[in-house]
């Protein structure tokens, strides 16, 4: 378990330098002048030089590298200003310092992904497990069928046509807007739920499918069969026997899924106006503010690659017969 | 979805209605032709054309194509093109820029009616833009797979070393954020061909964009490739073209690949739509396809501004949207279940 572990986080952190460094170079090194870019379209060669020695953009490419990977861990002093430990440069666009923006619009992108995993996950699975319960009824058909049309609608487009109708129309919800846990906690709820169910839509399909057929073949195994010919109860067999072997597949799913809203619903973000990472992000690059970009581009990385070892972490939990060594 | 499971499962005999032929002649030839073998993609076909819901989702993404590619002859006919300022030229919007006629403006002349705004004519605006996201995303499926599969075949095959490092450098492509890989990526890539100062080409941010989806879209199938060959290789007759003295590439070519080509199949279908989905909601987010080209993302882009006052604009590129989805996700069902009838869903 302990070797595991360690191996696991040696290649994580091999992982996370590799992606540093092909952002940092791709974004750096290459022919788009990051001092150009900084500077917007009318900017005269003289501000191009200031901006290249403030951002230290006229040393070589890897000294560059090295200055940043040292700043995140032990903070550095740069021309613009002093930037304390996780030091992700200052911003082009508003010359602050880059954790401090994204440690501002975190809160709104961690409730989203909480609120909307918590939502996906819950739908998706109970109505997967109620379909392989019962198979081929009218519940069956009608989950199947809603699983198939919730796969297939796009958040830019059901977005805006829930906004319309639970809030402008009948005015039930809240039309989303970002969390400010300190100040507006109940505020804060409210202004999550439209966005969360309109964010689990698009996952809870492919949920309520995977669990519907996981379980069907795992009903259909001779451990199953064993269980009920010793006589225990169907219920019991169904949640403790079958749900048990469909689990792994489940949490492998999830854990893809959750790093992926953890880095910033995108989409979601934009057409509810929630100030998170996703938004944060969008005009990151719409402002060609490298900086920015980079830095959620490795918060990004960096949850993919820790829900991956903590989904493998799990699975020796669910499932014995997975050994970690 | 069970009772077509069991009918592909059937051994496929003289379909209904064949064994009843009156003509006794003709009766015959189907007797004579049933002993002859049929190969696995005849009887794939023969299982497929049983499927009544996938010849219907087939003949959806037909017509899906063909809008696409006749994108500029329809409009033709129709008689307008997506750049007209129709609304405006011909004062069909009130002073907030909405249609003047109930229901975003759809009459005999504008079928799906205006753009607020703009006003120009959303039917065009519709077929272009269904033009562009098919065709960024089928270049990047057909190349993605292409890729993968290669990729696959390769890993599988030489295994050891080749297949631990390529393995290692698909999970790390696996490890970067996705949207966000192609969000911040994608001006960069413009950047490689543009000076940022300069103004763009429309074929450059496409080839961006379809680059950028590229460099992260063949892992998946890689590794399906991969895991389907690992075990086709101990297979016997892999063995025994090997004892034969094949060469490596005679046995991919003849033995592994007609071996994968139902995975490769199913996993196309289920991609396209997927890239889609992908590219347009990159143009709605802005960093894909910019205006005045059509794009389906960035009917949405603009309904997303208009949605409040003018609901119908965003209608039929959403519908048309969620058709072609759906159509596409249960065209490769049946296709899994054509070629492959031990799959249980």
């Amino acid at each position: 378990m302990f070797r595991f572990l360690v191996r696991r986080v040696l290649g994580a952190m091999v992982i996370l330098l590799l992606i540093s460094m092909i952002t940092y170079f791709l974004f750096f090194a290459l022919p788009s002048d990051p001092a150009l870019l900084s500077c917007g379209k009318q900017c005269d060669p003289q501000n191009v030089a200031l901006i290249r020695k403030n951002l230290g953009l006229n040393l070589p490419i890897w000294t560059q590298y090295w200055h940043y990977m040292v700043g995140i861990f032990a903070g550095r002093h740069m021309p613009v200003g002093d930037c304390p430990a996780p030091c992700f440069g200052y911003s082009f666009a508003n010359q602050q310092p880059v954790w401090g923006t994204i440690a501002d619009s975190y809160p709104t992108t961690l409730t989203l992904a909480v609120g909307g995993a918590a939502t996906f996950l819950t739908i998706g699975v109970s109505l997967g497990l109620i379909s392989a319960w019962r198979q081929g009824t009218v519940f069956d058909r009608i989950a199947s069928a809603t699983s198939l049309l919730g796969q297939s609608v796009q958040i830019y487009f059901i977005g805006p046509l829930a906004i319309l109708l639970f809030s402008t129309k009948l005015g039930w919800l809240d039309r989303g807007h970002d969390v400010d846990w300190a100040h507006d906690a109940w505020g804060s709820v409210t202004g999550m739920i439209l966005p969360c169910l309109v964010l689990s839509v698009i996952f809870w399909s492919n949920y309520s499918r995977q669990t519907r057929s996981l379980m069907v073949e795992q009903l259909s195994e001779d451990h199953i069969r064993a269980a009920r010919a010793k006589g225990m109860s169907s219920r019991y067999v169904f949640l403790r026997y079958a749900l048990r072997g469909a689990m792994a597949t489940i949490i492998t799913i999830f854990g893809v899924d959750l790093s992926a809203v953890l880095g910033g619903a995108i989409i979601t973000e934009v057409t509810f106006g929630l100030h998170g990472l996703g938004l944060l992000s969008v005009q990151a690059v719409l402002r060609s503010d490298l900086p920015l970009e980079m830095a959620v581009m490795l918060i990004g990385a960096t949850l993919i690659v820790v829900c991956n070892i903590v989904v493998d972490l799990a699975y020796a939990f669910i499932d014995p017969r997975i050994r970690l060594a | 979805m069970k009772s077509s499971t069991r009918a592909a499962m059937e051994p496929s005999g003289p379909l209904p209605g064949e064994g009843q032929n009156p003509d006794p002649a003709d009766g015959l030839e189907v007797k004579t032709s049933e002993l002859v073998g049929r190969s696995p993609g005849r009887l794939a076909w023969i299982r497929f054309k049983r499927d009544k819901v996938g010849i219907l989702c087939a003949f959806t993404v037909l017509g899906f194509i063909v809008i696409a590619l006749a994108a500029p002859l329809i409009s033709k006919l129709y008689g307008k093109d997506p750049y007209q300022l129709y609304g405006q030229d011909r004062g069909l919007l009130n002073s907030y820029g909405t249609p003047l006629k109930p229901n975003g403006g759809i009459d005999g002349d504008f079928w799906f009616g205006l753009e607020p705004h703009l006003g120009r004519d959303v039917f065009t605006l519709l077929i272009y833009g269904i033009r562009t996201s098919l065709l960024i995303a089928l270049a990047v499926t057909v190349v993605a797979v292409i890729i993968g599969v290669l990729v696959g075949l390769v890993q599988g095959y030489l295994g050891g070393r080749t297949d631990y490092f390529v393995g290692r450098f698909s999970d790390l492509m696996l490890s970067f954020p996705q949207q966000l890989f192609f969000i911040a990526f994608t001006p960069v890539i413009v950047a490689l061909f543009v000076s940022p100062t300069d103004d763009e080409p429309t074929y450059v941010r496409v080839v961006a964009l379809i680059l950028v989806q590229l460099i992260l879209g063949w892992m998946t199938i890689g590794r399906l490739i991969r895991a389907q060959v690992l075990s086709l290789r101990e297979r016997e007759f892999i063995e025994a073209a090997r004892l034969s003295g094949a060469s490596g590439w005679r046995i991919i070519r003849k033995e592994l690949l007609p071996n994968i080509w139902s995975t490769v199949l199913v996993q196309s279908t289920l991609l396209l739509p997927v890239n889609v989905t992908a590219e347009a909601g990159l143009s709605y987010l802005g960093v894909g396809v910019h205006n005045p080209t059509p794009d389906w993302g960035l009917l949405f882009q603009s309904g997303a501004t208009y949605y409040d006052s003018d609901l119908t604009f965003m209608f039929f590129p959403g519908i048309a949207m969620v058709v072609f989805v759906v159509a596409f996700n249960l065209l490769g069902d049946s296709v899994r279940d054509a070629l492959d009838p031990k799959t249980v869903r």
